[in-house]
């Protein structure tokens, strides 16, 4: 490839910079555990619980840096997302200044209707504001991440519909921020991360007890990880119990046709040698 | 074999239409009384598959195109838009999009189906082109469509494979500019691209017509592989073949459905839902699986073809690899004149067999080296599988139909079904009278 098209070639070695959590500079070597997730598989369904507590973690350890910007306040009080009610998402909705030329003094409260305001204004000041790293947006995060997988296991995959490379992906970055091993060096403002096995720009994010749950859930950082990568699932993909409770009726649907069209088919053809 | 029109009018309307715009009656003859062999297979059904992923692939294009926007600022937040906020968005735009997998994955069946039944022998050799047009328009169609969403592997491959064009000596650069309209890809690349993606489908709608007419006027093929001779040998399409395509059909819809809902996003590639960006170049650039064969025939060419013993080069590699992923297509439309052997069934050919299917494992093979690294042992297999390929088209199918000793053919398609015991009967008589 590098050989044929110098020009990619060139550009091939400044990534990285960009692209620091990537799943390009995913080392293979590092045994990367899948999760379970309540959304997996063909009955797989968001727990608002878990979505709630992934919102806290989002808004406490990553909403200053990163943006959501296809967010919208109301996806989060929609059935099958976090489902918090209408009245707690309009009260947080104001509690933002939106960016609106049509009004007076060019912002405003927010509403349900608008989508996450960004942290920053335009991706320079975000750069300037993280030394030179930009912090990537959450709208589809989880869906552009996977964890690498081998021939042939891809092919199991397409039987246990397994979709969830992206939050797993997410996950096993968060808990394995780790002291670099011999040999790697780290520079000032980089973090090594045991499973990516590269440096990242973005300092560990959690910490135990650094989010207060209500409830019974645990204040650890593998728990932070779990939700709020189940809610960044969610963030990238809210109608997937929508999508999977219709698929579910489709495929009965289409396995009963199926059948009573072969009675058909046989019926038909019983009479005539072929 | 479409022979005289069985159509009779039965009531005042369509008498009355029939001596205007005989439209039933090319209906009637086509599609209901249309005789078609009595012994074909399920990988006949493919042909009807296909039809309907056609229409599926537009009727499902038309509405997304109601909600896309096609410039760089907004088409991949307009496509997140369709998923999240228009009603039955999510379904449509995954439809689609797991819809070019099936389809691909429909005409692969399809094709090697045709290469080991002989389907592209006379009298179907312009059939068989018809096909590869259609085949050719598809690549086309799918490659301008994954460049739509505007993520980053949309952005890169459309990257990679207009640089293709400026292989071509003299012309080569110009051509380049003109496709992309501009220096690199940009927001003139994604409305051209828009436009053409929603031209092509037309263009294919307008081939099918004239494979299906190419298909009825010889009328189909059949595993024997010897011509209907009597009307023994066929049954009326409806409700024989209508009911068995129907039911293909549903069957096939199953696996489609299962993407679709499960796992739209299997088939795909996560760096997709990245935004384009010019700065940032994914570390491996892969195309969808469906062109992977081909992008590992591309890369398998990793040396300079020239004179021996002195350093003129002819060919250098990016246009040998150029040259030979275009050329295994090309190699299609000459199929009909390459294979030399009269048998026209892969079933009655032992030894083609063997080639046949050492080319079905060439082919994946490929597939799968196209979306590994190019380094090491992967070029060398590619290189294997490449040549092996070239090699079954262009030297074994030759030679092969001269020397193979085949197995003695059936004297007709209901002497295949029924079995020698029919050859008594007064119609086989007939049939032999008629040789």
């Amino acid at each position: 490839m590098t050989g044929k098209f110098p020009l990619i070639g060139a550009l091939a070695l400044v990534v990285g910079l960009f692209l620091p959590a990537s799943a390009l500079a995913y080392k293979h070597d590092f045994d990367a555990k899948r999760q379970d997730w309540s959304f997996a598989g063909v009955f797989g369904k968001y727990d608002p619980a878990q979505l709630q507590r992934g919102f806290q973690v989002f808004l406490q350890s990553c909403a200053a840096c990163h943006g959501a910007r296809l967010l919208a306040f109301r996806n989060l009080s929609q059935p099958g997302g976090p489902e918090f009610t209408e009245g707690q998402i309009k009260a947080l909705a104001a509690e933002y200044m939106i960016l609106d030329e049509e009004v007076e003094g060019g912002e405003r409260a927010g509403i349900p209707a608008d989508r996450w305001p960004s942290p920053f204004a335009n991706a320079l000041e975000a750069k300037q504001a993280n030394s030179g790293a930009l912090p990537p947006d959450f709208s589809v995060i989880a869906k552009a991440r996977a964890l690498p997988n081998t021939f042939p296991w891809w092919i199991v995959d397409y039987f246990t519909t397994y979709q969830e490379g992206g939050p797993d992906y997410i996950y096993n970055m968060l808990v394995n921020y780790a002291d670099a091993p011999d040999g790697v060096e780290v520079d000032a403002g980089q973090f090594y991360n045991a499973f990516t096995g590269t440096n990242l720009a973005m300092p560990p994010p959690l910490f135990d007890g650094v989010v207060e749950y209500e409830g019974g859930a645990p204040a650890t950082v593998d728990q932070y990880a779990r939700d709020v990568s189940a809610f960044l699932m969610w963030v990238a993909e809210p109608g997937l119990t929508d999508r999977k409770q219709l698929g579910f009726k489709v495929i009965l649907f289409l396995l009963l046709f199926a059948g009573l069209l072969y009675l058909v088919k046989r019926r038909i053809w019983r009479q005539v040698p072929h | 074999m479409s022979g005289p029109s069985t159509y009779t009018p039965k009531n005042g309307f369509t008498k009355w239409m029939d001596s205007r715009l005989p439209i039933l009656r090319l209906v009637n003859d086509s599609f209901v009384d249309y005789p078609t062999p009595r012994n074909l297979n399920y990988w006949w059904t493919f042909g009807a598959i296909l039809s309907f992923m056609l229409v599926v692939q537009i009727v499902t294009g038309v509405v997304l195109a109601m909600n896309y926007v096609p410039t760089a600022a907004m088409a991949f937040d307009s496509v997140e838009f369709i998923r999240r906020d228009v009603n039955w968005g999510r379904i449509i735009q995954s439809a689609h999009a797991v819809g070019a997998s099936m389809f691909f994955a429909a005409v692969y069946i399809h094709i090697f189906r045709g290469i080991y039944y002989g389907s592209y022998k006379a009298p179907r050799e312009i059939l068989w082109i018809l096909g590869v047009v259609i085949f050719l328009l598809m690549m086309a169609t799918g490659f301008l469509g994954y460049v739509l969403p505007w993520g980053q592997m949309s952005f890169w491959a459309a990257t990679v494979i207009t640089s293709f064009f400026s292989a071509i000596p003299l012309v080569g650069d110009g051509l380049v500019q003109l496709i992309r309209g501009g220096l690199s890809i940009d927001n003139a690349t994604l409305t051209r691209f828009y436009s053409l993606h929603y031209l092509l489908p037309f263009m294919i709608v307008g081939v099918v017509g004239l494979h299906i007419w190419a298909l009825h006027v010889p009328g189909n093929g059949n595993p024997a592989g010897v011509e209907v001779k009597d009307k023994k040998d066929v049954l009326p399409f409806h409700p024989y073949y209508t009911m068995k395509d129907l039911f293909a059909l549903v069957v096939f819809l199953l696996p489609f459905a299962w993407f679709m809902f499960f796992a739209p996003d299997a088939l795909g590639h996560p760096d997709n839902y990245i935004v384009a960006d010019s700065q940032v170049t994914p570390l491996h650039i892969v195309p969808e699986w469906y062109f992977m064969p081909f992008y590992a025939i591309l890369r398998a060419i990793t040396f300079n073809i020239g004179i021996p013993f002195t350093d003129i080069v002819l060919i250098n590699s990016k246009l040998g690899g150029v040259i030979a992923m275009f050329g295994a297509i090309i190699v299609l439309f000459f199929l009909p004149w390459l294979d030399s052997s009269k048998v026209r069934s892969g079933s009655f050919r032992p030894v083609f067999k063997g080639f046949y299917l050492l080319l079905v494992i060439s082919f994946i093979g490929l597939g799968w080296l196209g979306s590994k690294p190019a380094d090491g042992i992967y070029v060398i297999l590619a290189q294997g599988f490449t040549a092996y390929y070239f090699g079954y088209f262009l030297i074994i199918l030759p030679i092969l139909g001269k020397i193979e000793t085949t197995r003695p053919l059936p004297n007709s398609i209901s002497e295949s079904v029924l079995g020698p015991s029919a050859t008594r009967e007064p119609a086989a008589a007939t049939m032999q009278g008629a040789e």
